[in-house]
């Protein structure tokens, strides 16, 4: 059920700069990998690509390809929308809708894709959804409170719960646990932990010890030089990268001599 | 061994400080208090002018048929009416088109036409109402050979209106963050439906009272009413055709007849004034309707959001 990725001399274009070049990477269905690397080295601008979210900002293009289970999300016919109904996204800043409950949030990409969906059914999946986020029992007395009264770390479950409401097959985590506090941290790397059963997750992080503890692969990335384009350095088993990595680059910053 | 400075590092407010500050300070209020002089004084002059012949039974539920400037009676109630109605149709016009210009301009627009749109958009702010108006004419009286009416009124109002309400729109909705959108775009909804159901609501409250100040601009404009339709003292429910009553109209035809004061009472020569009274009248109730309306869109605004 859940995708395969890959990346095949993914460069990453915004109008004429080239921001990103020569990603090649395979991620294997319900597994959880890391992106990391420091700070403008492209690896939120590679998630994005993933669906088609770069897409937003007008200037920015791709040119190679991104499968999923060897389809071209790419394709000439392919249209971005429903590459995101199958590519979900978590946000680095919470961003439950201001205007609505908190029913009404997880239900809302249900609601707003496909037309008519039966109450219970749309109660049986906005349950579900919390159940999976964690955030049932703290929220199931309060479901039509609005979203945005929630704690941070609620609030995020909340955005994760909202993003599996609609049975993606791939969930992008971009810094998911960044304007959190430890506890909260915590909770959501739990549930990482169990969603990979059901979810090819990536996830972008700029803490590498969480990378070291929550993902089976990690993909490390980094700048080829100053004002040059970012660029894929080793990607590989997370036990391997943090002990013994191939690359000099990804040793340096793993032992923090930069970065 | 280095001598300990007697004074404090940190010290107390210097004293040319306190001063500035003190200046600053009642400058402020002084200009809070010049700008506050006009409103308190409007608001005052026109209460206590008109609440006379508001307060009179009957203001509201009758017109000015049959009674003549010198003498008292009749209400404002074809005025209301009047009113009401050009500035529901002008409203009905301008809210969708204003609406989805701005949607354009914020969501849409990038090249030539976003600017060229921008600058029509400016250049309508600043066009006077006796323009619009003669425009309104020169179309649909003089070259469509119509006849004048309240709806004409409407129309020109339209002109007026569009510029307010686009701009506003506009603002609210850059107010509305981003990360929304792109929240609705990473569960798979289509951008126009990102727009209809989470950017619209989010800005909504925004968005109306912006709709309501530009009913408060176009509620008391004159011009259209002299150019594109008689003033009529009758009850006139039709949009379309003779001449219909108005609130700006009514103090107008009150004011020019300001001067109908002299009667006889019992014989005796005497001065009233109750074309002053219902003029005075007209105005309080033109106040009071476009706050009212303020308040209703605000109550609006309110419940529709999530409490």
């Amino acid at each position: 059920m859940a995708k395969r990725i890959d990346a095949k001399n993914l460069n990453i274009y915004y109008g004429k700069f080239l921001a990103v070049a020569d990603v090649n990477f395979t991620i294997a269905p319900r597994s959880v990998t890391a992106f990391i690397g420091p700070s403008g080295c492209g690896k939120s601008t590679v998630l994005r690509t993933l669906n088609r979210m770069h897409e937003v900002i007008s200037g920015a293009r791709v040119q190679g390809e991104v499968l999923m289970d060897g389809e071209n999300i790419y394709g000439a016919t392919v249209d971005p929308v429903n590459v995101r109904r199958t590519i979900g996204m978590v946000f680095q800043r919470p961003n439950p809708f201001p205007t609505m409950s908190i029913y009404d949030n997880v239900a809302a990409g249900l609601k707003l894709q496909t037309g008519r969906i039966k109450r219970d059914e749309l109660d049986a999946v906005v349950e579900r959804s919390l159940r999976s986020a964690n955030l049932w029992d703290e929220v199931k007395d309060r479901l039509d409170k609005p979203g945005a009264g929630l704690s941070g770390g609620q609030q995020q479950r909340l955005c994760i719960a909202r993003a599996i409401a609609v049975e993606p097959q791939v969930l992008l985590m971009d810094e998911p646990c960044s304007a959190l506090d430890p506890i909260s941290t915590l909770a959501i790397e739990d549930l990482i932990q169990s969603l990979k059963e059901q979810y090819t997750i990536i996830i972008v992080t700029h803490n590498m010890q969480q990378a070291a503890r929550v993902s089976e692969r990690t993909a490390f990335f980094n700048l080829a030089g100053l004002g040059k384009p970012g660029q894929l350095v080793e990607i590989d088993d997370t036990q391997k990268i943090f002990s013994n990595p191939s690359e000099r680059r990804t040793e340096d910053y793993i032992s923090g001599r930069f970065g | 061994m280095t001598t300990v400075s007697t004074a404090s590092t940190l010290g107390g407010t210097s004293s040319l400080r306190k001063a500035k500050d003190r200046t600053a300070t009642t400058l402020i209020w002084l200009s809070f208090g010049v700008a506050l002089v006009p409103l308190v004084w409007l608001l005052w002059t026109v209460v206590a002018k008109g609440l006379h012949a508001v307060t009179r039974h009957g203001w509201f539920t009758r017109s000015q048929r049959g009674i003549t400037y010198r003498e008292p009676g009749g209400g404002a109630w074809h005025a209301v009416v009047g009113t009401l109605e050009q500035v529901a149709l002008c409203t009905a016009i301008s809210v969708p088109i204003a609406v989805l210009v701005a949607i354009y301009l914020v969501e849409y627009g990038r090249g030539p036409l976003a600017r060229a749109t921008t600058f029509m958009v400016d250049i309508l702010t600043g066009i006077p109402s006796i323009v619009a108006s003669l425009f309104i004419y020169a179309a649909f009286i003089t070259t469509f050979g119509g006849q004048r009416a309240g709806w004409l009124v409407s129309l020109a109002l339209v002109m007026l209106m569009i510029p307010v309400v686009v701009r506003t729109t506009e603002e609210m909705l850059k107010l509305v963050p981003n990360e929304l959108r792109e929240a609705s775009y990473a569960l798979g909804v289509p951008k126009w439906k990102t727009i209809t159901r989470i950017v619209l609501p989010t800005a909504a409250s925004g968005i109306i009272t912006g709709v309501v100040l530009g009913i408060a601009r176009v509620a008391g404009e004159t011009a259209p009413l002299l150019i594109l339709v008689g003033y009529s003292p009758n009850r006139n429910y039709n949009l379309f055709s003779g001449p219909q009553g108005s609130l700006p109209g009514m103090i107008k035809d009150q004011f020019s007849n300001l001067g109908n004061t002299h009667v006889l009472i019992n014989g005796h020569p005497a001065t009233v004034h109750w074309a002053a009274n219902r003029m005075w009248g007209a105005a309080l109730t033109l106040i009071v309707l476009v706050m009212a309306l303020n308040l209703t869109a605000r109550l609006i605004a309110r419940r529709s959001k999530v409490s």
